[in-house]
């Protein structure tokens, strides 16, 4: 017979999960597994809302099932370690990002992408290797393999620094990757939400200068004096995209409505490249002509690999990154979502679970 | 009053041009500068026919203005020098391809790579620097600044190697600038035409292993046995490129046809690279999932500088690289045009000029 979430493993757990495709998450009492000999058991302190919690929470990628719980923006405080654990001890900070398992032994583990593995395991909705489903951070502990596990710096903020795990690494990874982390670049960030304003944070970090893309012009003054980027730019208004044309050596583009990609490319310089990291539903439509005339490259990237997502909050730490928050008690999750769809946040829900996921 | 082709320039020249957009080519007289300071001037021997040529004598591109003479993959022997010209001498074998201008200013052209410089000028069809328009190879002899004239290495045969100054350089420059020079590279090359049959060979000389997709499975002996290509797969066969999944570092996209692209993109492996060097009329469909997972690229390439021109060409003669052709006479020139839009032709036409055009 098959077991139920509460009785498929001895340590009980508690959290908020979404039953149906309506997504609406509610009190979920569940199980974990017993801490291994490579796992590190914590308490969950607080856990960013990304906006793939929504998608999959209401199965809109098609692959969910259900009870789903929510959360690879978690951060918390270490219970137990395993007896071969070696980077952590009881009373650690630390955090879990959007992976908690991948083969080990393909060619891209073996470069520390394990974002690129056939075989990774979301922190939520899916199986892992022992055939039972993942639970994410809207919960109140987690326990985790150890090279899952990001050892928290000292003066990184918890709760403005947990959504950088997803949405942070999301936009460092291709800044570095893509040759755009070097002072002077010049670099479009497309979309002001949660990717787009750590993505204006982590370039001027790296010293690049920024222009914003957007379709709200209220944003401009957030963008400019705000996150201090240097140029907003509507890309409603044609004149201004015109003004820009050539202009920029790549572009972060964390969009996921469907949008036009001919302006952002005629805004590239020669070679430059235009990096997606949100995921439009349409294909791209693109004349090959403009990639060829320019050698113009699209690419896209996904969060980054464990060694990678250190090294970032690392660098976040060094330079003062953080998220701009708004931190909600649990119960105000599901409206937290609503106001998620429409784009109604400054720019990342935290939600303070120490304080509000208790066991029933 | 506006000068005519012939009465334009002092020197007297000959050649074969199309009039209109049927593309017919006929015999034309015009005349060309004298030769400058810096110019090189030249006997041309061999030109090859490229589907450019094509595209321009018909006007496809919407940028032809009339009379059009083609040919940029000129080979020749050196008649005159002008006074400041420090590489060359009368007698030498040079060779001039796609570029005969540049801006010499920009970021592109300080870079060695003028076939970016926006104000580039093309060997035919397009306005010099004097206001007069560019006539290409299909003629007796040209003059050329020294900075776009190619010295011709000692041992690389002159008509056979004439095509390697557009297809050669094409195919070349996107395999080194991408990394795909490695030797166990595994490299793909889609379509086996005037492109694709030197990348082929351009890809076997830097140590690659070579997979043709063709949608053609009759090309599969000379892919394999001709080209010495490691592999074949026909691209429309949902089995072959399902065994070839996440195998490729790169591909080398030859097709000017309009193709999927997504099977393509399935057959590369994490961060692999999609170059394209034909140039599909309609919009490339891209979806964003493929490049996002994967962080894989699309992207373009056109010619190369003239430095990289240069290296490619002492490459090609010292691996012993050349194009597959069928030597022609000048008035063979509107047949062979009919038979390169059948794709009729095993790979490049070349036109023995100084043999078989006629002086009026």
């Amino acid at each position: 017979m098959a077991s139920s979430p509460e009785s498929e493993h001895p340590i009980k757990a508690y959290g908020y999960a979404a039953r149906d495709t309506s997504g609406l998450l509610s009190p979920l009492t569940f199980s974990r597994r017993a801490t291994g000999e490579k796992d590190v058991r914590f308490k969950v302190l607080y856990c960013g809302i990304c906006h793939s919690d929504l998608h999959f929470a209401k199965n809109e990628w098609g692959f969910t099932k259900y009870p789903v719980t929510p959360g690879h923006e978690i951060v918390g405080v270490v219970t137990e370690v395993g007896s071969k654990v070696e980077k952590f001890k009881i009373g650690d900070k630390v955090g879990v990002g959007c992976l908690v398992g991948s083969c080990r032994s393909c060619q891209s583990c073996a470069s520390d992408y394990e974002q690129d593995c056939v075989k990774q395991v979301f922190t939520y909705g899916v199986p892992n290797f022992d055939g039972t489903q993942t639970y994410g951070g809207y919960s109140d502990h987690m326990v985790s393999d150890e090279h899952f596990v990001l050892r928290w710096p000292e003066n990184l903020p918890l709760d403005s620094g947990v959504p950088l795990l997803c949405a942070g690494i999301t936009v460092y990874s291709p800044l570095k990757y893509f040759g755009l982390d070097k002072p002077g670049t010049k670099v479009g960030v497309v979309g002001l939400g949660g990717l787009g304003h750590v993505a204006v944070k982590m370039a001027k970090a790296f010293g690049a200068e920024v222009t914003v893309f957007s379709t709200t012009p209220d944003k401009e003054k957030d963008a400019i004096e705000g996150l201090k980027a240097d140029n907003f730019i509507n890309s409603k208004d044609e004149h201004q995209m015109e003004a820009a044309r050539g202009t920029l050596d790549g572009i972060i583009d964390t969009v996921s409505g469907n949008h036009p990609t001919a302006p952002l490319l005629n805004a590239l310089t020669p070679h430059g490249k235009l990096v997606l990291v949100g995921a439009p539903e349409k294909p791209l439509e693109v004349a090959a002509f403009s990639l060829i005339m320019g050698r113009k490259t699209i690419a896209g990237s996904n969060i980054g690999g464990i060694k990678e997502t250190q090294e970032m909050l690392d660098f976040a730490a060094e330079h003062g990154i953080t998220a701009d928050i708004e931190i909600i008690h649990i119960d105000y999750v599901n409206t937290a979502m609503e106001r998620l769809l429409k784009s109604d946040v400054r720019y990342r829900f935290v939600i303070d679970v120490g304080n509000s996921i208790k066991a029933e | 009053m506006a000068k005519s082709p012939e009465s334009e320039h002092p020197i007297k020249a000959y050649g074969y041009a199309a009039r209109d957009t049927s593309g017919v080519l006929s015999p034309f007289t015009f005349s060309r500068r004298a030769t400058g300071d810096k110019d090189v001037r030249f006997k041309i021997l061999y030109c090859g026919i490229c589907h450019s040529d094509l595209h321009f004598a018909k006007n496809e591109w919407g940028m032809s203005t009339y009379p059009i003479l083609p040919g940029h993959e000129i080979v020749g022997v050196v008649t005159e020098v002008g006074t400041k010209v420090e590489k060359f001498k009368v007698g030498d074998n040079v060779g001039v391809g796609c570029l005969v201008g540049s801006c010499g200013s920009c970021q592109s052209c300080a870079n060695d790579l003028e076939s970016y410089c926006p104000k580039q000028i093309l060997t035919y069809g397009f306005p010099y620097h004097d206001g007069t328009y560019t006539y290409g190879g299909y003629s007796d002899h040209m003059v050329a600044d020294e900075h776009f004239v190619l010295r011709w290495p000692e041992n690389l045969p002159l008509d056979s190697g004439a095509p390697l100054l557009c297809a050669g350089i094409t195919t070349y420059s996107p395999l080194r600038y991408f990394g795909l020079d490695k030797p166990g590279m595994k490299v793909g090359v889609v379509g086996l035409g005037g492109l694709g049959h030197v990348a082929v060979k351009f890809a076997k000389a830097f140590g690659a292993e070579v997979t043709v997709l063709s949608t053609s499975p009759a090309k599969k002996q000379e892919a394999l046995e001709g080209l010495k290509a490691d592999h074949f797969i026909v691209s429309k066969d949902p089995e072959q490129m399902q065994s070839a999944a996440n195998s490729l570092d790169g591909i080398i996209d030859t097709v000017s046809a309009s193709h999927p692209i997504e099977p393509l993109l399935s057959v590369l492996k994490p961060a692999g690279k999609l170059v394209f060097v034909g140039v599909p009329e309609k919009p490339i469909e891209i979806s964003t999932y493929s490049l996002i997972m994967g962080r894989k690229i699309v992207t373009g390439s056109a010619t190369g500088g003239l430095k990289e021109t240069q290296e490619m060409l002492d490459f090609a003669a010292k691996h012993g690289v050349t194009a597959d052709i069928e030597l022609i006479p000048m008035d063979y020139v509107n047949a062979a045009m009919d038979r390169v839009l059948k794709s009729d032709v095993r790979y490049r036409f070349v036109i023995d000029v100084a043999n078989t055009l006629k002086a009026p």
